[in-house]
């Protein structure tokens, strides 16, 4: 018999901490996917968040490097500069992504940094109890926006992939969702496509994936899937950017 | 014995120059007065030397950048002024804790705030009491002139692999920006490149062929946190015993010993050779780690004298550890400024008078 469906060889054989319905754990799944399909586990070096995903090195099965909050891209930087011929990736928040570590992002960006990044949106700060992120969508209610989020005091929800897409650094941008089989497929070969442009060495890739926190949603897993294709999707509507 | 090679450069440039021979192969920077000659030097010579420079974007940035390259296996530097020191603190908080080496040079200037760009001495605290959060300590270097800039490199860097910690190079703006010839000596094991490739199995560098490595400061698990930094505790009390370097000039018999580090050192060993053409009996500590503190220099079977006078370019910081290292076993009085200016030979030579 031949066997068709595994774990990936890059994903840990260990249960997570992740509440159920999470979108995370179909990230991490997502990524070992396309690392053991490149055939590249070997060669990883990953580059953990602060956040949600802060212990992703127990789920993966290759080298990981911590970075403080915000502060992952400045790290795979030096990581990828001095082993320019391993695979690195950072795997971020919104939060860490695009708030506290802006100014590493972009600039990482801007450099033309040859990594790939894992953006994973949940419009929320999962990790420490579901306050307002950069991503929050207007009206949307988070522990420190209890009337929900409002343009006039909190400002807009962050494009920061369609910012980042206008740097000449910047190779490939994509948004996908978690939130079906079919655009989970897409998502995958998204990735697929970031890190085989790292391989070629063609400059940084970022994939941001619309994720699910059913937790601080206050969803059901089923109906914060929903929220992300009814309406998530329109403030981040989902494609090729770049 | 060959006649030695002499190059005139400045402290800025002789540290870039050291840390490229003791095997340092990336360095990550933001430009800040009074250190900017360090930067540019090794904008030039760490391509030469076939390592990777950057212009971070912030210290931040730049300290972040050393963590990464550090956890790669690398030899990795990052260098700055008061200001800059203060924003790479979580960086460095972040090494302590992820037990990685790395360098990390200060210049001191004149704080707090913005302060200005001359130099001074007024970081002690923070570079030798934590200066991060969590219990850690660094290894805090001092030199005081241009070669020992030069040659503390090798020190620093092979200290930080030997130990597994972040390693700070504690000068001033003055040590930094004054010129000086210095014999470029590289020690023998850093010749024969055995002190340059040290092993270093924990590093990050793809994990085929061995279990994956993961570096990391989280221990999340009940008692973790406590037995690793229990583990930390044990390779200080070593650092402690084994590490601790000073000067001593002419403490047998001296009645009075000044103390001082840097360039304030060096006016001191001045202010020594005039007080004892007057027929005072001064002597002189020179701690050349601040931390750890050369706690040996002050035992009395050292330094026997019952009159300390330490000064600084600050209003007493390293003051606090000499009077701990004493005990209460002889009398401890202070001189220093800060700001911008810095006791002169002079007025510390009519102060030591007085006692
Ligand atoms: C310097 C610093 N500030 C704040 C925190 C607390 N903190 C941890 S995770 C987090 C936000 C995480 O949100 P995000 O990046 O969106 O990740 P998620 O948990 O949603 O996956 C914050 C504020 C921290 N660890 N360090
Ligand atoms: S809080 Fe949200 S993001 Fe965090 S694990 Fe739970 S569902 Fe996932
Ligand atoms: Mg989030």
């Amino acid at each position: 018999m031949k066997k068709i469906f595994s774990r990936p060889e890059s994903l840990r054989d260990i249960t997570t901490h992740y509440c159920p319905g999470c979108g995370h754990g179909i990230a991490h799944r997502l990524v070992t996917e396309v690392i053991d399909l490149l055939g590249v586990r070997g060669k990883v070096i990953a580059v953990a968040p602060v956040g949600c995903a802060v212990v992703a090195y127990d789920y993966w099965n290759f080298d990981c490097c911590e970075a403080a909050h915000g502060r992952a891209l400045a790290v795979a930087t030096g990581i990828k500069r001095c082993r320019p011929d391993r695979v690195v990736f950072t795997y971020q928040g919104d939060g860490d992504l695009a708030a506290i570590g802006t100014n590493e992002t972009i600039h990482a960006a801007n450099r033309g940094e040859n990594l790939t990044v894992v953006f994973v949106n949940n419009a929320i700060y999962g990790m420490t109890g579901g306050q307002m992120a950069p991503t929050t969508l207007l009206g949307q209610v988070t522990s420190t926006t209890p009337g929900g989020r409002r343009a006039e005091v909190q400002g807009y929800p962050l494009k920061i992939s369609e910012m980042l897409a206008m740097l000449p650094g910047v190779k490939y941008v994509e948004r996908r969702g978690l939130f079906c089989p079919q655009e989970i497929i897409k998502a995958k070969a998204a990735l697929h496509l970031a890190f085989d442009n790292q391989l070629r060495g063609g400059g940084f890739s970022l994939v941001e994936l619309l994720s699910p926190c059913p937790t601080y949603w206050g969803m059901s897993p089923a109906a914060a899937m929903d929220w992300i294709r009814d309406t998530m999707v329109k403030e981040f509507p989902l494609g090729r950017i770049k | 014995m060959n006649k030695e090679k002499k190059i005139l450069l400045s402290g800025n440039e002789a540290i870039a120059e050291g840390a490229i021979q003791a095997g340092c192969r990336f360095y990550a920077g933001y430009p800040i007065t009074p250190q900017n000659e360090l930067t540019a030097y090794m904008a030039r010579r760490m391509p030469e030397a076939g390592g990777v420079f950057i212009q971070a974007e912030s210290e931040i940035a730049a300290i972040n950048m050393v963590m990464g390259a550090a956890a790669s296996g690398i030899r990795a530097m990052t260098s700055s002024s008061s200001p800059g020191i203060s924003l790479k603190q979580e960086g460095i908080s972040y090494l302590a804790g992820a037990e990685l080496p790395a360098v990390i040079v200060n210049m001191m200037r004149g704080g707090p705030g913005l302060g200005n760009i001359l130099p001074s001495q007024s970081d002690y605290f923070q570079a030798t009491k934590g200066g991060g959060h969590g219990d850690y300590h660094c290894l805090v270097l001092a030199p005081s002139r241009v070669q020992e800039s030069f040659d503390t490199m090798f020190s620093a860097f092979s200290l930080a692999d030997k130990y597994r910690v972040p390693a700070i190079i504690l000068g001033d703006g003055m040590l930094g920006q004054v010129m000086e010839p210095f014999s470029v000596r590289v020690p023998a094991a850093f010749a024969a490149k055995k002190a340059a490739n040290v092993s270093k199995p924990w590093a990050l560098t793809g994990c085929a062929g061995r279990e994956p490595n993961v570096v990391k400061s989280f221990y999340l698990r009940d008692g973790d946190l406590e037995d690793f930094n229990l583990r930390l505790q044990k390779k200080y009390a070593v650092m402690l015993k084994k590490e601790a370097r000073y000067e001593g000039t002419m403490l047998k018999d001296a009645d009075l010993v000044l103390v001082a580090y840097g360039t304030m050192a060096r006016i001191c060993s001045a202010v020594v050779r005039r007080l004892r053409k007057e027929g005072k009996k001064a002597g002189l500590i020179r701690p050349v780690t601040l931390w750890p503190f050369p706690v040996q220099a002050f035992l009395p079977k050292t330094s026997p004298a019952r009159n300390f006078l330490v000064a600084e370019m600050s209003y007493g910081q390293m003051l606090e550890d000499v009077k701990l290292a004493l005990d209460g076993r002889a009398q401890v009085n202070f001189i220093g400024r800060a700001g911008g200016g810095f006791p002169l030979e002079e007025v510390i030579a009519a102060e030591a008078r007085k006692l």
